[in-house]
């Protein structure tokens, strides 16, 4: 992505209206031809951060692809919200399958396009954090390891929320969730398990890998038009904060977004070839008990009594990714 | 062209000339062959216009062939035994989204134990998931199945698995008649999808159903296999028509017209079946045959207009439901419901038990005489399973039973008559 200067006229914020913006660089949901391929009236939570990257995920795929899209969505939330027999919300096309094989779909949509000699059509899988590092990893390392002509994206919202918020490989340490429930000695997730599936992605040498976050939507935008410049196996890992599962106000989504990489939570980066070529540096960076704070399944990590230990644990994970990152200039902390 | 060639190569062939488009592999034994031949049609050139796909997992194998045929593309795979049952996700998602996928299936047994070798568990474990299921009795009903298949899955868009007996087809050669592309081209159309994957009609495949709909959507399923009881008669006649052989239809009778007794099984156990009787014939018995090929749909009418003049009837087959007896026998018991006729159900072959024909030319003669129970395990080795039932009963760390059996027994290559 191109950076622009420009100049603010709103102080406390990051954020810059489209008009200051040269016309190539504005935003695709901005654009009165946006496709609304995630279409209005579907029954996802209010405040549901796994609604909002779709939504910009697939419209920027859409634009890229000069609307030439097809997508297969595991089974999970975003599949069982946007699709209650007989209405759907899909305006592209689009398959569900199965939990756990949603990569593989994929690779049968993209076979079949080659076949047919249709290679303009291109071929999304999407699917939550537990369909794709949990059951669907199979499916996933293989598409991976054939370089597979599919763009897979991850909506990470770090539990199984569809049947009601149990723990995943994509679960924090000290997360409460229905199956790590906030009682006991360490209540909570434990810590040093889990898998990072973007690192594990980079591992298979795939043109690009992704990070993303939907407090920057823009640059999530950004990166589903880089992906669409490739061919072979693409994966883009979007963190989407759940109000419903994290407990936390459904207003508030973007603003835990933020904080998530602003703590160094969350490492927002894109790397081509199993390289890291660039990363969302930390603007202000903050402590992670402003992420911590506001969400119920961390609420055990402040009372009845505060646990500093678990707390200075998921610290020092924070500024291990932003040293590993370089998520702050200079690199000092 | 008539060659003399492996079962497995047959219907590599005969596959390659239905001009798949997407064929998704996963190495599992007997079906290994196929899929290999397949292979190399596709990356020297025999076989054009085809995605060959080495997948991680049965489980991919058949998800990548329901992308494939959601997207409109003919697809095709081959498994067997714990394959099957790795996929089995996917494969109820193929017949419950109606894709037309046509599957090889090399029966072998089922694990623990683990075998690999010929009976039919691991089809009978999908027996309910909504596909078709067609059975070859010899390796030239493999091959022509499989243009049958395609032809009738993409009519009907239901998935059909093709059923042929692991390693005594798969791995035996024998000569088989592989017809022309243009003989295969002029009975099998191109693939025309009801429903698909396609950017410039977009349409939702796989919503989520609730209860104002469900029972509905699967009864269409049903529907569409009742339907294939009238179709499959009908490609078999065409068939017949355009390659000059009988191959498919629902069921196949051999020396019923005046028999009292009827034999009833599937696969390539008919051969050995069909030798015995006509050895019985000559000694004086009215015994016939009775094939089933199509086992999904289950074709209730014919099997009781054939059996219904008979006085008996055995059912011999490769499977049984642990905890209660017969598979099969049950479903002809199904057909026969208004029919008084004795049904003795006989489980033999498991795990690729030889059946031999002095075997059976003893069993027939006992059902004749109406000596048999009403479920008969054929060869079973009762010394050794009453010694593991007795280690059983005196000592509680018992040890792990196939180990003990195997202990017991020895050494079992002399033991196959």
């Amino acid at each position: 992505m191109t950076v622009t200067s420009i100049k603010f006229y709103q102080t406390g914020t990051h954020t810059v209206g489209n008009r200051l913006l040269d016309p190539s660089l504005r935003t695709v949901q901005a654009d009165m031809r946006r496709t609304n391929s995630l279409n209005s009236g579907h029954r996802a939570c209010q405040g549901c951060g796994e609604a909002l990257g779709a939504r910009y995920a697939i419209d920027a795929a859409m634009v890229a692809t000069d609307n030439q899209l097809i997508a297969a969505n595991a089974t999970g939330c975003l599949e069982v919200f946007s699709t209650p027999y007989p209405e759907t919300s899909w305006q592209i096309p689009w398959i569900h399958s199965l939990f756990g094989n949603t990569a593989a779909v994929a690779t049968g949509i993209a076979a079949a396009m080659r076949v047919k000699g249709r290679p303009e059509v291109r071929v999304i899988a999407q699917g939550g954090d537990g369909g794709t590092t949990d059951i669907g990893f199979g499916c996933l390392s293989g598409m991976f390891e054939r370089n597979d002509d599919v763009l897979y994206i991850c909506y990470d919202n770090e539990a199984y929320m569809n049947t009601g918020v149990q723990r995943s490989s994509a679960t924090p340490g000290a997360a409460r969730t229905a199956t790590t429930p906030a009682v006991g000695k360490e209540p909570g997730n434990v810590f040093g398990q889990g898998k990072n599936v973007p690192l594990i992605a980079m591992a298979h040498e795939i043109p690009y890998v992704a990070t993303a976050i939907v407090s920057e939507l823009r640059d999530l935008e950004a990166k589903v038009t880089r992906a669409m410049e490739f061919r072979g196996a693409r994966y883009i890992h979007v963190f989407v904060p759940c109000p419903l599962g994290w407990g936390h106000a459904s207003e508030d989504t973007i603003r835990i977004a933020r904080l998530a990489k602003e703590t160094g939570i969350f490492p927002v980066f894109a790397a081509e070839h199993g390289e890291v070529v660039g990363v969302s540096k930390i603007r202000t960076k903050l402590p992670v008990e402003e992420y911590l704070r506001p969400q119920k399944r961390f609420a055990h990590l402040f009372s009845p009594e505060p646990r500093p230990g678990a707390i200075a644990r998921i610290q020092a994970l924070a500024d291990r990714n932003i040293r590993r990152f370089g998520l702050v200039d200079g690199g000092t902390l | 062209m008539l060659k003399q060639c492996e079962g497995s190569h047959a219907v590599a062939e005969t596959v390659a000339l239905c001009r798949p488009e997407v064929i998704c592999a996963y190495p599992i034994s007997p079906q290994t062959h196929i899929v290999e031949g397949l292979s190399e049609m596709v990356r020297d050139g025999t076989l054009l216009n085809c995605e060959f796909i080495n997948v991680e997992s049965e489980f991919a194998a058949m998800s990548v062939a329901i992308g494939a045929s959601a997207a409109g593309a003919r697809a095709y795979t081959a498994t067997a035994s714990q394959g099957l049952l790795y996929m089995a996700e996917a494969v109820w998602n193929a017949s419950g989204l109606g894709l037309p996928i046509v599957m090889t299936l090399a029966n072998r047994a089922i694990g623990a134990p683990i075998n690999i070798w010929n009976d039919h568990t691991d089809s009978m474990s999908m027996r309910d998931s909504g596909w078709i299921q067609l059975f070859a009795e010899t390796n030239q009903d493999a091959a022509d199945l499989h243009i049958q298949a395609f032809r009738l899955s993409e009519e009907v868009s239901l998935p059909i698995m093709v059923c042929m007996d692991g390693f005594i087809l798969t791995h035996a050669y024998e000569g088989v008649d592989i017809p022309s592309q243009e003989q295969v081209d002029a009975y099998l159309p191109p693939y025309e999808p009801r429903q698909v994957l396609d950017p410039s009609e977009p349409v939702s495949i796989g919503a989520m159903v609730g209860p104002e709909a469900f029972a509905e959507v699967r009864y269409l399923a049903h529907a569409k296999q009742m339907q294939a009881l009238g179709l499959i008669p009908e490609l078999a006649a065409e068939f017949r028509q355009s390659f000059g052989r009988d191959s498919g239809g629902l069921v196949r009778c051999y020396r019923l017209e005046d028999a009292d007794t009827a034999v009833v099984a599937l696969g390539s156990v008919l051969g050995t079946i069909k030798d015995t009787v006509d050895d019985l014939h000559e000694e004086g018995h009215k015994i016939g045959v009775l094939g089933i090929t199509s086992y999904r749909p289950f074709p209730i009418n014919a099997i009781r207009d054939a059996l219904q003049k008979v006085r008996r009837v055995i059912v011999v087959e490769k499977c049984f439901a642990v905890g209660i007896g017969g598979i099969v026998s049950r479903d002809v018991r199904m057909a026969l419901r208004t029919l008084p006729q004795p049904i003795y159900d006989v489980v033999a072959g498991l795990g690729g038990r030889a059946i031999t024909k002095a075997a059976l030319h003893t069993l027939f003669l006992d059902g004749m005489a109406e000596k048999l129970d009403p479920v008969t395990f054929l060869d079973l080795d009762w010394k050794a399973v009453n010694r593991e039932l007795e280690r059983e009963r005196t000592k509680r760390r018992s040890g792990p039973i196939a180990e003990n059996v195997l202990r017991d027994i020895g050494l079992v290559a002399a033991r196959i008559r």
